[in-house]
């Protein structure tokens, strides 16, 4: 295999599908951080604002990427209000009822998009984009977009949690709630902006998602494994570690068809999973075990 | 013979009740006595059913059976190979807190869904196996299913009696210790891991045995027959409803969800086809949003779990009032 094919058939669809992870990830690891449970309903968030942009771009008749703030804005707001709806009065609660909620959360999620938009596949556009060829490397326009807008989340992402001051209180509430809480953070302001930025990267995930391969009411579901794999790889509360772990599990899922069959592909998220939880369960980064 | 087909429906229903209620008791053990969050109940599920229709089918060309084994070998050997399945799941999520457990046991049932999709020498891939025998199978119809739900009943009996009897004795009691406090039971010296691991792998089991006694009333398998995601949302929603560390509250549970669940079914399909897909989805969604309710209002149950502190409250009255004057003075 020569460096062009590698490039081709591996590394670059393994960057982006790991990128589209790490959007997933980042809100599962703010959440399991902040709130410190395991959000199951992330996945089926995730198709619930990919199809919230395909509304957008069918009713408004908005390009895709003009659809892309839109849904990730209103998908942030709508997990403000999930949480409202079935997490909060589960606050006081042992911390795994409220993922047992969450777990009837992605049912109805995904039942609420198969009977709105039907169980069939479907797409932002139709036809097929070429490839345009860079020196031999071969990458589609929407490859690029996604690269671009990830990389851009993130940056946006870190300077707000290093210079805001409500960033500021959200890593100090991830990294002790009573002490945040003493040093007069709002826990319940807290809370809601955490959900509106894991909401908002969660449509984003859902969206290049679907850009690239293409919407199903599975899809959000589909790729909840390896997403939790990304977080808990990355290191539980680490955005950075979110990032790297989501581009492992993305490119590690590429080249897993080198040594096993290509129909077990997805289950290397759970290889890497089972691997971390044996041997590193504080993840590359060093984050909480709950 | 015509008040016999009368009881077609009722007798198949309950048979259901009687498979999920083997789930349930499964599930009751994972979270309601030990606080184990398994996701993957359709996982386990699923390999006891596969299990138990290689062992007693008869020989197809291309894949792996042959083996004609009696219908009990074939319940054993599903609960010996969900039990075996449990035992490394346990083994590497249980020292960690229950979400760990919870997405390993959904990739657990991904990936048996995928080797029943795959693996054609094992599973037949897509066509599935067939011809999977059931005991008096030759009877006509409608007593064939009548004597079905004497053995299922009769099988989760035993079930039940043997867990409810694990539930009453030290054992139970120390199984809700940890969960309830964990370092506390350590303290007391009990070994967390390997006790929580013993609840996972007899609750992965006898869900392994609802598999086998699902496959036997099927009589047929394929991969696509097990929604991973609706089984196990609805032991789930069985388990929580009827009221989690109560084996008689989950028996409640599986009955009410099951009803709920198969009669509403005939219901939307009396509508128009182009709905009648669409209201199936809805009756998803209505599941969901029955868990949450049941969550926000009666989080306990119907049937709550019985501890120790209300059995005292059912005393007669002066003993009562003596037992709380003598906590009362414990405390001040």
């Amino acid at each position: 295999m020569d460096m062009h094919s590698f490039i081709n058939f591996f590394l670059l669809p393994g960057i982006v599908q790991g990128s589209i992870y790490a959007l997933g990830a980042i809100g599962i690891t703010l959440v399991f951080a902040i709130m410190r449970y395991g959000h199951f309903a992330h996945g089926d968030l995730a198709t619930f604002g990919a199809f919230i942009a395909l509304a957008f771009t069918t009713v408004l008749g908005l390009s895709p990427y003009a659809a892309l703030p839109l849904a990730v804005l209103a998908t942030g707001v709508f997990a403000v209000a999930l949480d409202r709806l079935f997490y909060a009065h589960l606050r006081a609660m042992p911390k795994i009822i409220t993922t047992i909620a969450s777990f009837g959360v992605a049912l109805m999620l995904r039942s609420f998009v198969q009977v709105v938009w039907g169980v069939n596949t479907t797409s932002y556009t139709r036809g097929i984009t070429r490839p345009e060829n860079w020196f031999g490397i071969r990458v589609k326009s929407h490859e690029i977009v996604t690269l671009l807008v990830a990389i851009a989340l993130v940056v946006a992402l870190h300077l707000f949690l290093t210079r805001n001051k409500w960033g500021k209180a959200m890593r100090a509430m991830s990294d002790n709630p009573e002490l945040a809480l003493f040093s007069g953070v709002d826990n319940g302001k807290v809370i809601a902006l955490t959900w509106i930025i894991a909401g908002g990267l969660c449509a984003a995930s859902g969206f290049f998602l679907g850009l690239n391969t293409e919407l199903k009411s599975l899809m959000g579901w589909n790729i909840l494994l390896p997403t939790f794999a990304a977080a808990i790889l990355g290191g539980v509360g680490r955005i950075e570690g979110a990032i790297v772990g989501g581009l492992i599990v993305g490119i590690a899922e590429e080249l897993s068809v080198l040594v096993i069959p290509g129909e077990y592909k997805v289950m290397s998220a759970f290889g890497i999973l089972l691997l971390v939880l044996l041997f590193r369960p504080t993840g590359l980064f060093r984050g909480k075990v709950l | 013979m015509e008040w016999i087909t009368v009881l077609n429906y009722p007798v198949y229903l309950a048979i259901f009740i009687c498979i999920y209620g083997c789930l349930a008791i499964g599930l009751n053990i994972q979270w309601g006595y030990a606080g184990l969050f398994n996701a993957g109940v359709a996982g386990f599920f699923a390999i006891g059913a596969y299990a138990s229709a290689i062992l007693t089918s008869p020989w197809a060309e291309g894949r792996l059976g042959g083996f004609d084994l009696p219908f009990p070998v074939g319940l054993v050997g599903a609960m010996l190979l969900a039990g075996l399945l449990a035992w490394p799941i346990g083994k590497i999520c249980l020292r960690f807190r229950s979400d760990y457990l919870a997405i390993v046991t959904i990739g657990v049932a991904e990936g048996i869904r995928l080797v029943a999709r795959s693996e054609e020498w094992l599973t037949n891939s897509a066509r599935g196996i067939s011809a999977i025998p059931r005991p008096f199978g030759d009877l006509p119809y409608a007593k064939a299913q009548l004597v079905y739900l004497g053995i299922t009943a009769l099988i989760l009996l035993v079930a039940y009696v043997l867990v409810q009897r694990q539930a009453v004795s030290p054992w139970g009691r120390m199984m809700r210790a940890i969960r309830d406090n964990e370092s506390a039971a350590q303290a007391m010296g009990k070994d967390v891991p390997y006790r929580r691991l013993e609840a996972f792998i007899l609750g992965s089991a006898l869900m392994g045995l609802a598999g086998a006694l699902y496959v036997h009333l099927a009589r047929t398998i394929t991969p696509d027959a097990i929604d991973p995601m609706l089984i196990t949302f609805l032991v789930w929603i069985m388990v929580i409803l009827g009221g989690a560390g109560n084996n008689r509250g989950v028996l409640l549970g599986a009955i009410i969800v099951w009803v709920i669940w198969s009669t509403s079914e005939i219901v939307t399909d009396q509508l128009p086809s182009e709905y009648a897909l669409k209201a199936k989805y809805g009756r998803m969604f209505l599941i969901g949003l029955l868990l949450q309710l049941v969550l926000r209002f009666r989080p306990e149950g119907i049937l709550p779990e019985k501890l120790r502190k209300e059995s005292r409250e059912e005393r007669p009255m002066g003993e009562q009032a003596s037992a709380t004057q003598a906590t009362g003075n414990i405390i001040n």
